[in-house]
């Protein structure tokens, strides 16, 4: 008989202060499940993986499914790097296995199916803002496909987050939001945050070291920053209960690990914070390129909620921080240019490693109503010509196709790269312009995927003591590690009509093919006479009575 | 002649090259006024670029030319200013030649009405004499030439400058009478853009005349020769688009070039009529009115054909100016080719009614033109009905030149058999309407 699918919940939250004085918590709900999907027994029977993304994902053959809604823009200068980065809006993108003929036809229906199940309007999803991106979304589960017609990425920068996606995110949970870390997920303060974003992550994992049959993993994630002056009133002393206006009473029954993570990386001398209740518990994990030390908190431990059966971790400040490690890799975009005819899309990337370059993909999807022109793609680092050693370049069709462009760049160390590309802005006929046209169209997150060497882990002159025989190559844990950056969306004006005109622009235009064709038609059809005048009425009535007569007219 | 000729094109050259030299010509090419997503410059270098990354320049929306052009400009492109330049003085070559051809024909025909005794005694002020019609193509290369939008054109690397090129050597071979010849340049220039296809009907009146074929749907020798020359059209113009197949491989260029100009999808604003039309167009009638606009065009040719049978020359005239004023993507650059050929009529002017009107009109509009495209899409004070009214102006006031020239045009040819000085029944001066 065949083994019951075997499953496995855990639920973690990881919270780091960041250099500016606000905090960044990270929730992560990982469920593995051990059915197979791809393979050819029928799944009906759930138990802790919610039904409605197992039927999504064996209903349209998807291998992958990656789902994130983003309010607000992650601020990489002040906060350092996220631990899932994400663009604002939101961003859908799907590995579809190879047993789909019509990837299409089923793009456009698993959008309108996810649409309903997370209450969002992915509806708008359609092919004027899909792409195919050819090298920088590889599959991040297991599977080694090479062939990119089974990959759609598209986003929707104007999607807004609020409770309503909120609500059927948290529904996913097997606990709810009744216990375990969920209950800190209330609306009013999550919401009230300078970022917040929540995805959900389905991938096929291994089951066994020797990865004979594969396993379904699902992320939820959620990454909220409390902001200092909004939300921390100023004070700079952050507690549970201050972020989520609720603290822990237990760990999800159903949840074989939970816990809490709080990074107290810092300098050792000076701790800049004291976190209380205090907890024996440490880790070290290399994280970003960066080794960093967690104070953990295990829920199901119940020496953790104390005699008051509640955690409440409460982070006091007393000195300043010491510096932040700043970020290797950091990008910024922007619209040159003034005048609704056209303009520049400038790219700015960043390399802030000191003596390292690396190489970086950079996609871009541009909606067909910005006409680019790649003749006019330049990219220079440090004022000089940089060409990309890479460029995949799918040019658009009109109220068809976005332009997609992706480039293998090498940034040299320590430098900004400037990738610009002109665009032509184009007029729309008058029922494709949204009800607020002067609020502009946007333009999409540009992504910056790249394998970063780190800093801190790079260490080539170790003093570890390690024999020799290993320790030749500079060859750390986590020498390099996978990042992916997200521009800011872009916020183009496109020169409008007028609304209220349709019927006038109907007439006058009408009216002026009308001139041109009663002047032709006159002089067509008439021939030149002589003008007699014509008789007066009393001659008229005259000659009537004449031609009745019979007599000769006057 | 050869000396004044050399010398307005020296003049012309200089002029185009000074201006290329300076910053205005970047400023020239950006202009929707002079360029259109047709045939703009930036377009055919995007194309160019589009091949060299090894893409179909004809796989995204941005490239509307046809693959003979990009075959000329792939080895061209260093010396792109004086093809154009070329291009401007070969048209006003071409023109020069057929104008003086076309005079030593009505010189002709004028003798012999004269002693066949068909012209009435008081039109003698009407007769043209050799002394007043020499100058006219030295007239016509000069208005062709020198006219600010013909020099705008240039400057900004419009390709319809090669268009009208294309179209003053088919006028010219039409004159000298090559069927030939004036098939393969018709056919060229109507696999550039498909409005020319209207002047196949002028130039077979033409040739028809020149050989003294009466143009009688019963006599074979007409439909001999029409067929003639049908065929060698339509050859020539299936043996380009075999060989566009074969430059890139594919028939994508079809939809892109032809499909292109007559569904009209890019509502970039230029001088005509369609682009704010279709902007503001309910979706259920776009079709109706795409066929309706785009019949507009064509269906001018029958009726002044059977009406202007005798006169082939003002016919093409006639259906220049139409194409240039209704077609879907009209340039400064189009309505330059008919402006060129005015002198050729200037003894016309005592019958011309709206002339200064139009002028005025004409050059208001083209002073309005940049400043409300200013205040529109910089300055953001206007909106685009302010563009658009002045291009219902500019239309308006075409509209009116051509169809006062077809009035004098008649009005002289009534006169030429009728009398100058018409007298009523009762004796007195007579006034004639059109009735």
């Amino acid at each position: 008989c065949a083994r019951a699918p075997m499953y496995d919940f855990q639920e973690e939250l990881v919270i780091r202060p960041l250099h500016s004085g606000d905090i960044y918590a990270s929730f992560q709900f990982r469920t593995v499940w051990d059915a197979d999907f791809m393979g050819d027994q029928k799944v009906s029977h759930y138990r802790l993986f919610p039904k409605s993304l197992g039927q999504v994902i064996t209903k349209f053959s998807v291998r992958e499914l990656h789902i994130s809604f983003t309010q607000g823009y992650w601020r990489t200068m002040q906060w350092g790097q996220p631990y899932l980065p994400s663009p604002p809006g939101a961003e859908l993108w799907v590995w579809f296995q190879d047993t789909v003929t019509d990837v299409d036809g089923t793009w456009k229906e698993l959008t309108n199916v996810l649409s309903g199940i997370f209450c969002a309007s992915l509806n708008f999803i359609d092919s004027t803002n899909t792409v195919q991106p050819s090298a920088s979304f590889k599959p991040l589960g297991i599977g080694n496909v090479t062939d990119h017609s089974f990959l759609r990425y598209a986003t929707l920068p104007r999607e807004i987050v609020c409770t309503e996606n909120l609500t059927p995110w948290k529904k996913l949970l097997p606990c709810g939001s009744k216990a375990g870390l969920s209950v800190l997920l209330k609306s009013e303060k999550l919401f009230h945050s300078t970022f917040h974003s929540q995805a959900v992550h389905v991938r096929p994992v291994c089951q066994d070291p020797q990865c004979r049959t594969t396993s379904m993993e699902l992320r939820q994630t959620l990454n909220v920053v409390f902001d200092l002056h909004t939300s921390g009133q100023g004070k700079r002393e952050w507690s549970l209960f201050k972020m989520f206006s609720r603290t822990l009473t237990e760990a999800c029954p159903l949840a074989s690990s939970s816990k809490v993570y709080v990074d107290v990386t810092d300098n050792p001398q000076v701790r800049p914070f004291e976190l209380s209740p205090a907890t024996p518990l440490l880790t070290q994990a290399v994280v970003l390129g960066d080794r960093r030390t967690y104070s953990v908190y295990d829920l199901t431990q119940q020496a953790s909620f104390g005699s008051s059966r509640s955690l409440n971790m409460l982070l006091r400040w007393k000195a300043a921080d010491g510096e932040m490690l700043r970020p290797l890799l950091h990008s910024e975009r922007y619209v040159a240019g003034y005048g609704l005819q056209a303009g520049e899309i400038h790219t700015l990337i960043y390399n802030h490693h000191p003596y390292r370059a690396f190489p970086v993909l950079l996609l871009s999807a541009v909606p067909w109503y910005l006409r680019l022109y790649i003749h006019t793609l330049t990219v220079s680092s440090k004022g000089k010509d940089n060409r990309p050693s890479y460029i995949h370049y799918q040019p658009s069709k009109d109220r068809e196709r976005p332009h997609l462009l992706e480039m293998l760049l090498q940034l040299p160390p320590n430098s900004v790269t400037e990738v610009t590309v002109e665009f032509e802005r184009a007029l729309l006929k008058w029922t494709e312009y949204t009800p607020d046209p002067n609020h502009g169209f946007y333009v999409g997150s540009s992504v910056i995927s790249a394998l970063v060497p780190s800093v801190v882990a790079m260490d080539t002159n170790s003093t570890l003591d390690r024999p020799l025989f290993s320790s030749f190559f500079p060859c750390k844990e986590e020498a390099s590690y996978f990042m992916r950056v997200y521009t800011e969306p872009l916020l183009v004006n496109l020169p409008t009509p007028d609304f209220s005109m349709p019927y006038n622009v109907i007439c006058l235009t009408c009216t002026v093919v009308a001139v041109g064709y009663g002047s032709l038609y006159n002089l067509l059809t008439r021939t030149f006479q002589v003008d007699e005048p014509s008789p007066g009425l009393a001659k008229r009535i005259a000659n009537v009575i004449r031609r009745f007569r019979g007599v000769p007219l006057l | 002649m050869a000396a004044p000729l050399a010398l307005l094109l020296i003049v012309a050259v200089t002029i185009r090259a000074a201006l290329f030299r300076t910053s205005l010509a970047n400023l020239i090419s950006e202009r929707v006024e002079v360029v259109s997503p047709l045939n703009a410059w930036k377009r055919v270098v995007e194309g160019l670029a589009l091949l060299d990354l090894d893409i179909s320049p004809y796989s995204g929306d941005v490239f509307h030319e046809t693959p003979m052009v990009i075959y000329l400009f792939h080895f061209l492109m260093d010396y792109a200013e004086i093809t154009f330049m070329l291009a401007d003085c070969l048209t006003a070559v071409a023109l020069y030649l057929a104008v003086k051809d076309y005079n030593k024909q009505v010189f002709r025909k004028q003798k012999f009405a004269l002693e066949a005794d068909r012209i009435p005694m008081d039109c003698l002020e009407l007769i043209r004499s050799p002394t007043e019609m020499y100058y006219i193509p030295l007239k016509v290369a000069m208005f062709y030439l020198l006219n600010p939008f013909t020099i705008v054109s240039c400057v900004a690397k419009c390709t319809c400058g090669l268009n009208n090129a294309v179209i003053a050597l088919f006028i010219l071979s039409t004159m000298r009478g090559s069927a030939l010849l004036s098939a393969i340049f018709l056919a060229l220039a109507t696999y550039q853009s498909i409005y020319p296809l209207t002047l196949c009907v002028p130039a077979l009146l033409y040739l028809l005349q020149r050989l003294y074929i009466p143009v009688n749907v019963r006599r074979s020798s007409f439909w001999f020769y029409t067929l003639q020359y049908l065929f060698m059209f339509l050859g020539s113009l299936l043996v380009l688009i075999c060989l566009s197949f074969f430059l890139l491989g594919s028939w994508d260029f079809l939809p892109a070039v032809y499909g292109f100009i007559l569904s009209v999808p890019d509502l970039t604003p230029n001088i005509g009529l369609f682009w704010y039309f279709f902007a503001e167009m309910f979706d259920h009638f776009r079709l109706f009115f795409l066929c309706v606009f785009q019949i507009n065009v064509f269906f001018y040719t029958l009726p002044l054909s059977i009406k202007l049978k005798e006169h082939p020359v003002f016919l093409i005239f006639m259906q220049i100016a139409l194409i240039a004023i209704f077609k879907s993507y009209p340039t400064v650059g189009d309505l330059s080719l008919y402006m060129a050929f005015l002198p050729v009529w200037n003894h016309l002017y005592r019958f011309l009614r709206n002339i200064f009107l139009v002028s005025c009109v004409l050059l208001a509009c083209s002073a309005l033109f940049p400043v409300l495209w200013h205040l529109w899409i910089y300055a953001g004070s206007a909106n685009s009905n302010f563009y658009y009214a002045i291009t219902l102006l500019f239309s308006v006031a075409q509209i009116l030149l051509v169809s006062d020239y077809f009035y004098a045009f008649l009005r002289r040819e009534h006169h030429l058999t009728n009398g100058l000085y018409l007298k009523k029944k009762d004796g007195s001066e007579a006034t004639l309407v059109l009735k």
